[in-house]
Parts: C-alpha cells; sequence; structure tokens
C-alpha cells in the first residue's frame, strides 16, 4: 500500500527540528533514514500529520573517539558503523551484530538513532546498547538528558524518548582489556528478525568472568539484560554452574509465540545461546557439550 | 499542509526538476513521473528488492524512500545502468544461466549483484547469496542466479588480470 497523506518539513537546524516537534507534538514523526518508518507508513499502522525530515543535519552524523567514550551521532547510517575502524576496534560487537540487521540495502539508509528510537523488540541495536552499556542522549528545547540503554527501552516500540524530543548520539565506553563480546541470532533466513538473539560484552580476567553483560532479544517487550550472567561471575565456570545460570535464565524471560516460535522454543534457544556464548567466551568447548537448536 | 514540495535531482545523468507530494515514494515517481518503469514495485515494505535503486553511489529500497528525500540526489536506475553497458555481461549471464522467468525480480537483482560485484571482485557463493538474501525470486530458486553472478565475477578477473 502506499502512505496517507502527510506534511512534510526539512530540518534545517537541530533547534529548528525541536521546534517542529514542540508545535505538533505526537502527531509528528521523525524521519531519519526510514527503514522501520516507512514500512509502518505504507502498511498504514501509523499515518503521521507531519514527517519531520532530520536527513540533512550533518552535524549528527559520525563517530568520534574521546578518551574512553566512543561516541555515535544518532543519524550515522547502518553501512557506516559496518565500515568503521573506530567501531571495529572499540565496540566490535555492533561490526559483528551490524551484519545481522536486514540487508544491504536496508543498511545504506537505515540509521542507529532510528533503529534505537523505533525500539522493536527483535532488532539487534537496542540489545547491543544494553549489553554494551550504552548512555542514549536525548535533546529536547529545555536542554539534554543522557539515559542509560537499560532505562531507554520501556516496551514494544517504546522508549524514554518523548515526542519533543530527539536522539542525537550514543556514548559507549570503549572496550576495556580483556573485553570478549559475542553475538549471534537464531533467523529463519539472513536479514530476517531474530526469533531469539543474544549480545553480550564481557571481561575475562584468567578464564573468570570479571563482568558479564547479556542481552537478549525477541524474547520480551524489550532487550532483556539477563541477570543469570550474575550466577556466572567470580569463579571458574563450572557445567553445574552454567546449568544453575541456565534455569535462572529460563525463569526471567517471558518470551511470547507467535508464528515462528513458541514461548517454550524461544526459551531453549535462550539457554542454548547461553551456552555457546559462556563458551565462545571464555574458550571452553566442554561447556557446550549439551543442548542443540 | 500536504502541499507539493519542489525536488531537482539526477537520474541516470540528466537533471529532473519535478513538483511531488510528500508522500510520493521514489518508486512511483521513478515509474509514474519519469515513465522509468524498470523498477519494479512489489511489496513496498522493504521486504521483496523489486525496487532497488542506486542512490548516490549506494543500493537503496525505492519503496522505503520518499521522493522529496531524494532532492539533489544522484539517482541510477536499472535503466541507466543498462544503457550505460555497465552490466552488460552480467545481464548476457543471467541470460546464458536461464537466471530469471518471470523477470519481475531481475531489475533489483541485477542491482544488487552489481552492487556486490563493485564491493567485492571475486565473491564467494555465500557472500552472494548473503548481499542477494533482500531480494526475492519466486521463479528460480536462485540457484541460476547465484551461478549467473559467480560467472560474471570470475569472467570480470580474468579480463583485469
Amino acid at each position: 500500500m502506499k502512505a496517507s497523506a502527510f506534511a512534510y518539513a526539512r530540518a534545517t537546524s537541530v533547534s529548528n527540528a525541536l521546534e517542529l516537534l514542540a508545535t505538533h507534538g505526537d502527531r509528528a514523526k521523525v524521519l531519519s533514514g526510514g527503514q522501520s518508518l516507512m514500512p509502518a507508513m505504507n502498511l498504514r499502522l501509523i499515518s503521521p500529520e507531519l514527517l519531520v525530515d532530520i536527513g540533512e543535519l550533518t552535524e549528527l552524523r559520525g563517530i568520534a573517539v574521546t578518551g574512553d567514550v566512543l561516541r555515535i551521532g544518532a543519524l550515522t547510517r547502518h553501512a557506516e558503523l559496518a565500515r568503521s575502524p573506530d567501531i571495529a576496534a572499540h565496540a566490535p560487537l555492533l561490526t559483528e551484530a551490524i551484519a545481522h540487521v536486514a540487508h544491504p540495502a536496508i543498511r545504506n539508509r537505515g540509521t542507529l538513532g532510528g533503529s534505537l528510537a523505533h525500539a522493536d523488540p527483535a532488532s539487534e541495536l537496542p540489545a547491543c546498547m544494553v549489553a554494551l552499556n550504552a548512555v542514549i542522549i536525548v535533546r529536547g528545547q529545555a536542554g539534554e538528558r543522557r539515559i542509560g540503554a537499560e532505562d531507554f527501552f520501556t516496551g514494544i516500540y517504546e522508549t524514554a524518548l518523548s515526542a519533543e524530543e530527539l536522539l542525537v548520539a550514543v556514548e559507549l565506553p570503549v572496550a576495556r582489556k580483556n573485553s570478549a563480546y559475542f553475538f549471534h541470532e537464531f533467523a529463519r533466513r539472513q536479514g530476517d528478525y531474530a526469533i531469539v538473539g543474544l549480545a553480550a560484552q564481557a571481561i575475562v580476567e584468567g578464564g573468570i568472568f570479571a563482568d558479564l553483560r547479556l542481552a537478549l532479544f525477541a524474547v520480551g517487550d524489550r532487550p532483556v539484560l539477563a541477570k543469570a550472567a550474575k550466577k556466572l561471575v567470580g569463579a571458574a565456570v563450572t557445567p553445574v554452574m552454567l546449568s544453575g545460570a541456565s534455569a535462572v535464565l529460563g525463569e526471567e524471560l517471558d518470551p511470547h509465540d507467535d508464528q515462528q516460535a513458541s514461548a517454550a522454543m524461544r526459551r531453549h534457544l535462550a539457554k542454548v545461546l547461553l551456552a555457546r556464548c559462556v563458551s565462545a567466551l571464555l574458550g571452553r568447548p566442554d561447556l557446550n557439550a549439551g543442548g542443540s537448536a | 499542509m500536504t502541499a507539493h514540495v519542489t525536488i531537482s535531482l539526477d537520474v541516470n545523468g540528466e537533471r529532473v526538476d519535478a513538483q511531488v507530494l510528500p508522500r510520493l515514494n521514489l518508486a512511483d515517481f521513478l515509474r509514474e513521473h519519469l515513465q522509468l518503469t524498470g523498477t519494479h514495485v512489489g511489496c513496498e515494505h522493504g521486504v521483496c528488492g523489486a525496487c532497488t535503486v542506486r542512490v548516490n553511489g549506494d543500493i537503496v529500497r525505492s519503496c522505503l524512500m520518499l521522493a522529496v528525500q531524494a532532492q539533489n540526489a544522484s539517482v541510477v536506475t536499472i535503466e541507466g545502468l543498462s544503457d550505460s553497458g555497465e552490466i552488460a555481461d552480467l545481464q548476457a549471464a543471467f541470460r546464458d544461466r536461464n537466471a530469471l522467468q518471470c523477470g519481475f525480480c531481475t531489475p533489483g537483482m541485477l542491482m544488487a549483484a552489481q552492487d556486490l560485484l563493485r564491493l567485492e571482485a571475486e565473491p564467494d557463493r555465500e557472500q552472494i547469496r548473503e548481499h542477494l538474501s533482500g531480494n526475492y525470486c519466486r521463479c528460480t530458486g536462485y540457484q541460476a542466479i547465484i551461478d549467473a553472478v559467480e560467472t560474471t565475477a570470475r569472467t570480470r578477473m580474468g579480463r583485469t588480470l
């Protein structure tokens, strides 16, 4: 189908965009890469009265490393993330995850900020932000707010962003010494939304997790930072510890049923991912003995 | 507020000025305003890949881009790619390998395949599959398409050696 009629404003600056959003509130939608917004509009799932196109705000584009902080502008496209040496060096989890986001033609248009503001619970980048402990920076006419990724995602397509605010950037801590990452998702076909996925960031010292952040996606209404990870930190992981963590993970997840998979299947696949992840991060094939997908 | 917007852009090397409604997507603009009907419209929500065109050198879904977003852009459609001779060998390989039947997906397939061959001179079959994963074909079962792209890559490598 075609999108229903709407008015269009090409923002000339961030403050111009914020003025438009302040005036029109939730009757307006921000157009960034449009790779989630346009399908929703073409399917008439949403019909905003006004699109505020921020595509020309080059001040929102780019990747910069300052000290221990990696800052990525909201308008940075997926394809730019994928080929950025700064991302590969300081947040390699993102480089790996981006290859699973849709298809080349979509990655050429889609933006990081757009993906995060859209907040599809099955999409990769929100989970990566949670795993990487990112800070999401949003700006309104009253000023900037810095929101931790865990607090930013509040439900299906819902975030802490108000209708009058613009997501302008994210900040990530640069990968520390001894950091390791894992990314995997189960999907029917390359580029499809995940049935279940896991983005993980860890610090491994002497074969022991000093820190472990497991962000699962497509298993709830938002990315889930698994509490089960706590069971695996601070001591050499044994098969018994791993099965304990797996049981905790099964209990804390509340996945949904849909045409792609039942809740039970999603829970099972999440546990399979947990075992693969822990085994891969620690270089311990013995921990991935059971459970197949 | 839903007034026409003036746009100017470059399409297949020619400057185009037009008045369009904001809701008009780039695919419909190309097809209905410029009669460039080689760009096909399938699913209209970014899944099938039939509407793939090149904008500022990168392939995009023209059903997920508004015509007004193409302001000052350089757009190349399958007509431009074909007329320039850039993909004559790829087109010949598609014919030779029976990599099309009904032909509906073919313009988008050629766009995506040529994009891959520009980025990666000698892709393996897995890379070809991955790059074409956003383009649906309901006739061929894909094998013949992968064959045609692989053959073209090899021939081009041989020519440049």
